[in-house]
């Protein structure tokens, strides 16, 4: 059984058997534009909640994609390498960007739900 | 976005409530709020311009007839020749030139277009069009240069919009047939009808995309009219500032406050062919003794282009290094270029480094990735050349 939390920093993170799987919303490839690059950190890579784990690149400006949750990097999608377009067309399903294991499932209570993410955004527009 | 600066509030164009029609995204620019981008997208717009045409507004731009009262073009283009090295007394009319206001150390306070008008009985009119970051420290300086037999007079009234493309020609030849033979960088005054309505325009065959176009400038009154006519053509789309800039960079053109600046010459940013052969000779603007000691030697840097090798982008302030590690530059402009399919640069390096083919190191996010000098244009100029 799988459940999608997101953030205020517009990631999303699919929890299922205690490995996240990590993207941008939706929303936030619209707000950035043609995305025409995806930098992933190597899988093996440990990281702390909030801290900068990819960066996504769109036409005009470089953006910080930051881990939801603290963990160990356990892939990242190489479908972005050569298709950083993906982004644009599927943020929240085949353009996922990383997979964490998680260290601390804590920290998931921090993160919104879909209803609660969908009122973030009406607030800050 | 968080770039704007101060309390001052932003300018609007006369454009801009026709933008937020269009459901632009707007942006503050140079103390304007301009339209970064329509629906469309950058990167649909960029390739579109390359295609077919585009519309801008870039009525944030200052323009301004020079008007001297003794009907000599020479009074006038004598006194701009002392901020810029322009050939400009050479000028014929109807005829338009590219030059830089300079400082006293051969640094770029702005660039500008000079146009000598055509249109009888104001062929001794001068109009000059300078960036908008710029404009009332430019006209400032631009008044207290002319005689006082010479009147500035700053378009405030007039609108500014180009049409940018290889179907540009096309499209404008509609609505004014003698704009299909006009040639690069002249310019004609003429009258338009367009839904009924006649209005002046001010066109130039002349752009900042590398492409064929024109640069229309009309009155504010009639910018919208005109606008929507042009925009109705099904070849024509509406290009905010983001294409704008990715266009200019893949044409190796210049963009003041980034490639050139205070600190910048003409000679060490490939802008020598802009500086008249007489005024080379004979000096009498700003910063002649640095320019002609540079022209003489040659400069300690100079601006390039640089490819990046992989697909990530390096953007300005990027530190360029050679291949033995040693800091030999920067990158003052820098993204994705939608015709090339990748990552362009422009930036200084040291002479010793700035021939085509040297490699680089770039430093982005902590990481040193490989590059190359490149020579500019990264995407040829298809600028209109008359048949013979």
């Amino acid at each position: 059984m799988s459940k999608t939390y997101y953030t205020k920093k517009h990631e999303w993170i699919m929890v299922e058997d205690g490995v996240g799987t990590i993207g941008i919303t939706d929303h936030a490839q619209e707000q950035l534009g043609d995305i025409v690059f995806v930098e992933l950190p190597d899988p093996g890579l440990d990281v702390e909640q909030g801290d900068e784990a990819c960066v996504v690149e769109s036409v005009k400006a470089a953006s910080e994609v930051y881990a939801p949750i603290s963990g160990e990097v356990v892939e990242a999608n190489e479908a972005l390498g050569d298709n950083a377009a993906l982004v644009n067309e599927s943020a929240e399903a085949d353009a996922w960007f990383i997979k964490i294991k998680l260290s601390n499932t804590d920290e998931l209570e921090e993160l919104m739900d879909k209803a609660g993410y969908e009122e973030f955004v009406e607030s800050e527009s | 976005m968080s770039d704007q600066q101060g309390d001052t509030p932003l300018k609007h164009t006369p454009l801009y409530d026709f933008h937020n029609k269009l459901d632009a995204k707007m942006v503050p620019f140079a103390g304007y709020e301009m339209p970064l981008q329509y629906p469309l997208g950058v990167l649909k717009e960029h390739l579109h311009v390359r295609e077919k045409a585009g519309l801008f507004d870039v009525s944030h731009m200052g323009q301004a007839f020079l008007i001297p009262a003794d009907g000599e073009f020479k009074t006038a283009a004598h006194a701009l020749e002392t901020l810029a090295p322009g050939n400009f007394v050479a000028l014929k009319a109807g005829r338009q030139r590219y030059s830089q206001l300079l400082n006293d150390e051969g640094g770029v306070l702005d660039d500008l277009m000079v146009t000598r008008l055509g249109m009888e009985g104001h062929e001794h009119w001068v109009y000059v069009v300078v960036n908008a970051a710029c404009k009332t420290r430019d006209f400032a300086l631009i008044e207290k240069s002319m005689p006082d037999n010479v009147e500035m007079k700053i378009l405030d009234d007039m609108a500014l919009v180009a049409l940018q493309g290889p179907k540009a020609v096309d499209v404008l030849a509609g609505f004014a047939p003698q704009v299909a033979d006009m040639a690069f960088m002249s310019s004609l005054d003429l009258p338009v009808v367009v839904d009924g309505n006649e209005m002046w325009m001010h066109v130039s065959r002349s752009g900042y995309t590398g492409e064929d176009g024109f640069e229309l400038a009309i009155k504010s009154k009639d910018v919208e009219t005109f606008w929507r006519a042009l925009e109705a053509h099904p070849d024509v789309e509406a290009i905010g500032l983001g294409a704008r800039d990715s266009l200019r960079l893949e044409a190796g053109l210049c963009l003041y406050g980034h490639d050139i600046d205070e600190t910048t010459t003409p000679i060490e940013s490939n802008l020598t062919w802009s500086i008249g052969k007489r005024r080379r000779e004979n000096g009498g603007f700003p910063g002649a003794d640095k320019i002609f000691a540079q022209l003489k030697d040659g400069p300690a840097r100079k601006l390039v282009g640089i490819r990046p090798e992989g697909r990530a982008p390096a953007r300005e302030g990027t530190k360029v290094f050679s291949t033995d590690g040693a800091e030999t530059g920067i990158i003052t402009s820098g993204g994705y270029g939608p015709s090339v399919g990748g990552p362009v640069a422009m930036g200084y390096v040291s002479t010793q480094h700035s021939e085509a083919g040297t490699m680089l190191e770039l430093e982005v996010r902590g990481k040193r990735l490989s590059a190359l000098v490149q020579p500019l244009p990264f995407v040829a100029h298809n600028f209109y050349r008359k048949k013979k």
